[in-house]
């Protein structure tokens, strides 16, 4: 899980172009959306883009997003969840 | 209070009809123009429904007389200027100071994608002269030349408020002396890359949409093109026959919150219903109905939703959204829904929200459902809200 | 064309940003030689701006943005409300370098940041957000900037609409880019010269001559 977990900071920071955080100054458990790290809702499908792109799982309601991308430690346990389906 | 504009012509083509008596018609028969999509070559085409103009580009070119080789967005402008053009009546029209204001966003993406698509495979594919067309001014000046327009020709592109913004600049351009008369409006056509790139911000329904229903889902696409003949009171005593129509007030404000959603209180959209409620000298109680922005995604209908009830209170016009007709034809639609907003004064009708069903949660009112005729309507709003926040509204008044 | 709307408007500010040179008010502020977006970056390190969400925006939105920033730096007007701000560029290329990017991922998987940047007009819409202008706003098309359409359409704007307009060009296509605008004032009590197309010309020229 922690490995998913540094992948998901670097994927993340890459494919928002968050070009003045560094992955590893993303805590596991810190709110990406509002506060925190203050994503928003371009954000959000950009990283819906992502889960189809490098994991296939396709989230087809935009509403799920604030649960599935609450910390990129709940995306991480949603991706091992739904990836075996 | 400012000088009055007046509309004294008008052209439309799109899913509704080719002129403004096919559209006319759809619209009094509540026939919408949404469906499957059948000409564009899409991966969607099984998938999201759309308001195409239905007919070929070669068609399309014979209807406006021009090459084959036109992009679609010029056509469809073409096609609709030159309604508007022949309609405003008066002997030797050109012999006066003439200007075209045109909207669009596409240009001719609808060309340069289909060359893309072999170029960048191959670069020795591809023929070069279909991307000759591809910028947003192009469109305009094609179609100025053939109406023989050289006085002021320009283009405004502001996403879904551009033809809006278009008719704001024409009158202004009038009403200051700058020019007698002026065709203003817009004009867009589907491509895939509008519809890939909406697809991406899942703002799409992929079933026909449902503006200000509290379970709508998005969005529908729509083409065309729709303008109107602006001009000056010394330019109307000319006239065998008097309009009925006049541009009475606008405004255009910057929501100034998010690049693409509106705030969810609607300040852009308040900002702007009420300056053009100023600047006509009119109180919310004087509009007899609203041609929404309604493009039936969740934000824009409840920003727009909570602005109207902030400025309208209880006392509420009839409202209706046409995009359940039109869908949402980008840069055009400002101009398509003006030329709508002159039937329902001239006619006397109110156009229904088609496929109404829930209320919506946040606001204590609900769209018109039927097809009313036999009403007197005065005074018309028709909001246009586009991406980058830029916001306009349109009053549109009977003449006395 | 007649103007029967002249107003006493002022120039009160200028910022060129082109081809890897900033000039603020006639004075060459930064120079560099680099890519462009690496030359952006340096500008908004410079800026001293703590707007994150400037990453995110695509090529010709970071240039409007950064004009801006110098030229409102230290800026001068006072006792303004939001609604007395407007904004009015002109461009060539529309959106078209950002187009040509999204449409090269989009044959894989289109992507929403990019696309929200196909449209010209979304330049106008960072500056108003980042400065909370909620006046009029507007986006013009023309091969080449259009020195007296542009200043008789803001003249006129400030004698009717609004107290202030920041306008001018911003365009960038390919590597090549230029930005230049103007700060003007109504009637203001804020020095400057008076807003005229002969001015503008001037500012133009003057910079051109800069090395």
């Amino acid at each position: 899980m922690q490995e998913l977990i540094n992948t998901l900071k670097q994927q993340i920071v890459e494919q928002l172009n968050l070009k003045h955080i560094k992955p590893e100054e993303i805590g596991d458990d810190q709110p990406l959306f509002v506060d925190g790290l203050g994503l928003d809702s371009i954000d959000a499908l950009e990283l819906i883009v992502l889960l189809q792109q490098k994991y296939g799982i396709k989230l087809a309601n935009p509403e799920e997003g604030p649960k599935v991308f609450h910390t990129v430690r709940a995306l991480a346990e949603f991706i091992t969840a739904n990836q075996k389906k | 209070m400012p000088s009055a504009v007046y509309i004294v012509g008008r052209g439309v083509i799109s899913a509704l009809g080719d002129d403004l008596s096919g559209n006319r018609e759809s619209l009094l028969q509540s026939q919408a123009g949404i469906k499957a999509i059948t000409r564009l070559n899409t991966r969607y085409s099984e998938i999201l429904p759309a308001a195409e103009v239905p007919h070929s580009n070669e068609t399309l070119a014979a209807m406006a007389d021009m090459p084959v080789t036109t992009t679609r967005t010029a056509l469809l402008s073409m096609i609709a200027a030159k309604e508007a053009f022949d309609s405003f009546l008066l002997p030797d029209k050109l012999n006066y100071k003439v200007g075209f204001i045109s909207a669009n966003t596409v240009g001719g993406m609808d060309k340069t994608e289909d060359f893309m698509k072999e170029f960048a495979v191959d670069t020795s594919k591809g023929k070069l002269h279909d991307v000759i067309h591809h910028d947003c001014g192009a469109a305009t000046e094609l179609v100025a030349e053939k109406l023989g327009i050289t006085e002021v020709v320009t283009t405004i592109s502001t996403a879904c408020s551009s033809a809006a913004n278009a008719m704001i600049y024409a009158a202004r351009l009038i009403r200051n002396g700058y020019l007698d008369w002026a065709i203003a409006g817009g004009t867009d056509a589907l491509s895939r890359f509008t519809i890939n790139g909406f697809n991406s911000l899942m703002i799409l329904d992929n079933e026909l949409c449902r503006p200000f229903d509290d379970t709508r889902k998005g969005l529908n696409l729509g083409e065309g093109a729709g303008y109107v003949v602006l001009a000056s009171e010394k330019m109307v005593a000319l006239l065998a026959q008097q309009p009925s129509v006049k541009l009475s007030g606008f405004a255009n404000a910057n929501d100034a919150y998010h690049q693409t959603a509106s705030s969810p209180e609607g300040r852009g959209n308040f900002d702007t219903m009420s300056g053009a409620l100023a600047e006509a000298g009119l109180q919310p109680s004087d509009i007899d109905y609203i041609n929404l922005h309604g493009t039936g995604t969740a934000n824009n209908d409840s920003s727009e939703g909570i602005a109207i009830s902030r400025l309208f209170g209880t006392d509420l016009p009839y409202l209706s959204s046409t995009k359940t007709y039109t869908g949402h034809t980008l840069a055009a639609c400002g101009g398509i829904e003006a030329i709508y907003a002159t039937l329902a004064i001239e006619e006397g009708v109110v156009f229904p929200n088609l496929r109404f069903q829930h209320q919506m949660k946040e606001l204590e009112f609900a769209p018109q459902t039927n097809l009313l005729e036999g009403k007197e309507i005065r005074h018309v709003l028709s909001n246009s809200f586009g991406f980058g926040g830029n916001c306009t509204s349109l009053i549109f008044s009977k003449v006395k | 064309m007649s103007s029967t709307s002249a107003s006493l408007s002022t120039l009160v500010a200028s910022c060129f940003i082109h081809q890897g040179k900033l000039v603020v008010n006639g004075n060459v502020v930064y120079t560099a030689q680099a890519p462009a977006q690496d030359f952006f970056a340096e500008l908004y390190t410079l800026s001293g701006a703590n707007y994150p969400k400037f990453y995110k925006m695509d090529a010709q939105s970071q240039l409007a943005f950064l004009c801006a920033e110098f030229l409102l730096k230290d800026n001068a007007v006072k006792d303004t409300t939001p609604f007395d701000w407007s904004v009015v560029l002109s461009c060539a290329n529309s959106s078209n370098d950002t187009d040509i990017k999204y449409w090269e991922n989009a044959r894989q998987a289109p992507s929403p940041a990019a696309f929200v940047y196909t449209l010209p007009n979304v330049m106008l819409g960072e500056i108003c957000i980042r400065h909370g202008f909620k006046g009029e706003n507007s986006c013009f098309i023309f091969n080449t900037f259009d020195t007296t359409f542009q200043v008789n359409y803001v003249n006129s704007l400030l004698a009717k609409r609004a107290k202030v307009c920041v306008h001018g060009w911003v365009n960038f296509f390919k590597e090549e880019y230029a930005a230049f605008l103007f700060l003007t004032v109504n009637n203001g009590e804020t020095e400057g010269e008076l807003h005229s197309p002969e001015l503008i010309n001037k500012t133009i020229s003057n910079y051109a001559g800069i090395d």
